[in-house]
């Protein structure tokens, strides 16, 4: 359907942070996610409206499942879509991300999808390209249709995200799913609670609008929503906890601990799991309760709409073919 | 008087300026006269009855005639990484800051480990006849931390001080050793506090910025606790010790504490800390990665105060210049440090403009200040003495914009600030080495 005032209505370039975003902005987003999903249970799944459109998912950070993700997002709106995972030796890699920016720059993307290992590499990858930039994931910063995902499945289950309880609970100081969650659903008007040992916690987080806690027991006490974080040791340098059997005691989330919550909480988790480690193997696996597949399912939905909003803003779009 | 002078020969007359000694506490409107490399004399009264006749003379316009600046901290890179900066880039932005007299950290490639490099960049610097050029000598051989280096040789070759440069001596036996060896001659020692174990891998301040922008931060602590373990070992071996670049208000409380009791310390610190907080950061701004980082706003504020209350002895320039492959990176991935000499002087009078010190009282900070912590000749207006000067309008207003900055690197964290205060004419023993929009 043809709209002429959606580039007012979501003004933006890039999509590289909540930060930034109103709560109406990321409510049009949600809203037109929800119509992507009813688009992929359907047998055709394919639109053509990324028709002509070129997408390059940029991985400088291996993930298969965020990679998969937009590469269907990209594919079901009929762009043509290239994957490159890019290996880089630790101290080159800077001047192989700006150059590689200039070099696909000089091959007209529309859409650049980025994930990389530096807090703030996207940002600076941004501002040497002319095409629109999806920030896949940077550092410990920001992974914003993670939390636009995890949003989607929460309205959809709850019908609502302002005034619910939502805990946050593992590794926040790692975590940069963990900041975009606390920017969405704060911005949305839902209670952010974050759960973690001292060590996991990062300065000053409560000034983001969340509450602090370091027991499980008081952290999703009559929450609505129990989300978990991977525990990210590949980011550890030296022992935030003295082990995985103490940490699972203290902090991972089984039955005992969930009982705490609301007796509808809802279990989330943005994968993938250490089982045993954040999780138990009985929560997350409990279908009535989990919602841990579905959050994949409503990945490609909320790409879908992050693509479709982002090129409508592109100088080269011609808003009368839509 | 004006009959004084029986010869004209090799004499400039700098007349109707406003005289400014903080050595003596000299401010008052009068002129001065080089004679060849020297000061022959100056004050009120000189020239009353006029120039000598055949005298050059400069018209100084009322503006503000000081000793040229000295700045205890500069990384002139060369030696080794002249694509960032050489010591003729380094020497042009000196003298277009007002500095006339500058030393550099043996941070260089090969290190100033050896008598060697000392004697290089002395010898260089002498051909080069810009800003006079000092240096330091390592405490450690290859900065390594590990053995000491020569310390007593290279303060003969003519080191002025011993440092490690950016990196602190962390072994406390080996920092144990080298305040007490030093004490012997006696030697000056320059440490960098900050504790790696407690830094890790952080690369801004720690904070509610940091955690928002997914860095990992850099505890003010860290400072803290590196300074607190060297006063003890300057109380065990009754060594002479300087900080470097002082970024937090309790560093500042407890080398305060240590003065009180008597001990060899001094600091500085260096404009950054003074007159930006983390914040600057902001969208992940490379030139605003400093080391040490950026502090918060109280930890700024309590700088000024330590500038105020005397406790911070000097200010230095902390010139630390990186070319655009070091800086265009990831913040996490970018190079620290901060081109600083050009702006010394503006960003230093904004703490007068601010009303926070008076101009004598700042200007004292960045000349004869840093020259008694080093014993080095300069600094002050004195008969007899090199005739290294500066010419400047405090109140000039103009905006840094660091691709007009003179040093080889650009990496300004002042870029696009205005600033109040502008150096017009610097002179070095006697002669005209920078003349503003010549």
């Amino acid at each position: 359907m043809s709209n002429p005032h959606i580039n007012a209505l979501f003004p933006h370039r890039h999509l590289l942070a909540i930060e930034g975003l109103s709560s109406q902005e990321i409510t049009l987003l949600l809203d037109i996610a929800e119509g992507y999903v009813e688009q992929n249970r359907q047998a055709d799944k394919k639109k053509s409206l990324l028709r002509g459109r070129t997408i390059i998912n940029l991985f400088f950070e291996a993930s298969t499942r965020t990679r998969t993700s937009f590469e269907l997002a990209g594919k079901r709106l009929g762009g043509d879509v290239i994957n490159m995972t890019v290996a880089t030796s630790s101290v080159k890699k800077g001047e192989t991300l700006i150059d590689t920016a200039m070099t696909l720059n000089a091959m007209h993307p529309d859409v650049l999808i980025v994930r990389h290992q530096d807090s703030g590499a996207v940002k600076l990858l941004s501002e040497k390209v002319n095409c629109a930039v999806i920030n896949a994931g940077d550092g410990t910063h920001a992974h914003p249709t993670q939390a636009l995902l995890d949003a989607l499945t929460i309205r959809r289950r709850k019908g609502k995200l302002a005034g619910l309880k939502v805990a946050i609970c593992g590794d926040i100081l790692h975590s940069r799913v963990a900041r975009s969650n606390i920017e969405l659903l704060t911005t949305m008007g839902a209670e952010v609670r974050l759960v973690a040992p001292k060590t996991l916690i990062p300065t000053a987080v409560e000034r983001m609008g969340a509450k602090v806690f370091h027991s499980m027991k008081d952290g999703i006490a009559d929450c609505d929503i129990v989300m978990m974080l991977r525990l990210q040791t590949e980011r550890m340098q030296g022992g935030f906890f003295p082990s995985v059997r103490e940490y699972f005691h203290f902090f991972g989330l089984d039955y005992e601990k969930l009982a705490a919550a609301k007796p509808d909480a809802l279990i989330m988790h943005p994968g993938p799991m250490n089982r045993g480690v954040e999780i138990d193997s009985l929560v997350a696996d409990d279908y009535g309760r989990s919602v841990i597949r579905e959050q994949v399912e409503m990945g490609v939905a909320v790409r879908m709409a992050c693509l479709d909003l982002l090129t409508r803003n592109l100088p080269n779009s011609d808003l009368k073919n839509l | 008087m004006a009959t004084r002078w029986k010869h004209t020969e090799n004499l400039v007359a700098y007349v109707n300026a406003r005289l400014l000694d903080p050595a003596s506490g000299l401010d008052a409107k009068g002129a001065l006269l080089s004679e060849g490399e020297t000061i022959a004399d100056f004050g009120p009264k000189l020239f009353a009855d006029g120039v000598p006749e055949g005298v050059p003379v400069i018209d100084c316009k009322g503006m503000c005639l000081a000793p040229g600046l000295v700045d205890m901290r500069v990384q002139v890179r060369e030696p080794g990484e002249e694509h960032k900066g050489t010591l003729a880039s380094s020497g042009r932005a000196a003298t277009a800051g007002g500095v006339t007299s500058m030393v550099c950290l043996p941070n260089t490639h090969p290190a100033i480990d050896d008598m060697s490099v000392v004697e290089f960049i002395a010898r260089r610097a002498r051909l080069l006849g810009l800003a006079k050029v000092y240096c330091y000598g390592a405490i450690t051989k290859g900065l390594a931390g590990k053995e000491l280096a020569e310390i007593g040789l290279l303060a003969e070759s003519g080191a002025v001080g011993f440092t490690d440069g950016e990196k602190s001596v962390v072994d406390a036996q080996v920092m144990r050793r080298a305040l007490l060896y030093s004490s012997t001659f006696p030697l000056l020692l320059i440490q960098h506090p900050e504790e790696p174990s407690l830094a890790g891998s952080g690369v801004m301040n720690a904070g509610e910025m940091a955690t928002r922008l997914g860095l990992s931060g850099i505890p003010r602590e860290a400072e803290i606790i590196m300074i607190e373990r060297d006063i003890r070992l300057v109380e065990m071996t009754g060594g002479r010790l300087h900080f470097a670049h002082v970024s937090t208000g309790e560093s500042v409380a407890v080398i305060a504490r240590a003065k009180e009791r008597g001990l060899a310390i001094t600091c500085d610190t260096a404009p950054p800390y003074f007159a930006l907080n983390e914040v600057e950061v902001g969208d992940y701004r490379t030139f605003a990665k400093l080391s040490p980082p950026l502090r918060s706003e109280a930890d700024r504020a309590a700088i000024v105060e330590g500038l105020k209350s005397g406790v911070i002895d000097v200010i230095a320039s902390d010139h630390a210049p990186q070319d655009e492959d070091s800086k265009r990176l990831p913040f996490s991935q970018a190079a620290c440090g901060g081109i600083g000499l050009e702006t010394l002087l503006a960003v230093t009078l904004g703490l007068v403009h601010n009303g926070d010190l008076k101009l004598l009282d700042a200007l004292k900070l960045i000349t004869v200040a840093p020259a008694d912590v080093l014993g080095l000749p300069a600094g002050r207006l004195k008969k007899g003495a090199a005739a290294d000067l500066v010419i400047f309008d405090p109140d000039r207003v103009w905006k840094v914009e660091a691709a007009t900055l003179l040093s080889k690197s650009k990496n300004s964290p002042f870029d696009e600030r205005p600033v109040q205060g502008r150096v017009l004419r610097t002179i070095v023993d006697g002669r005209t080495v920078f003349e503003l929009d010549s």
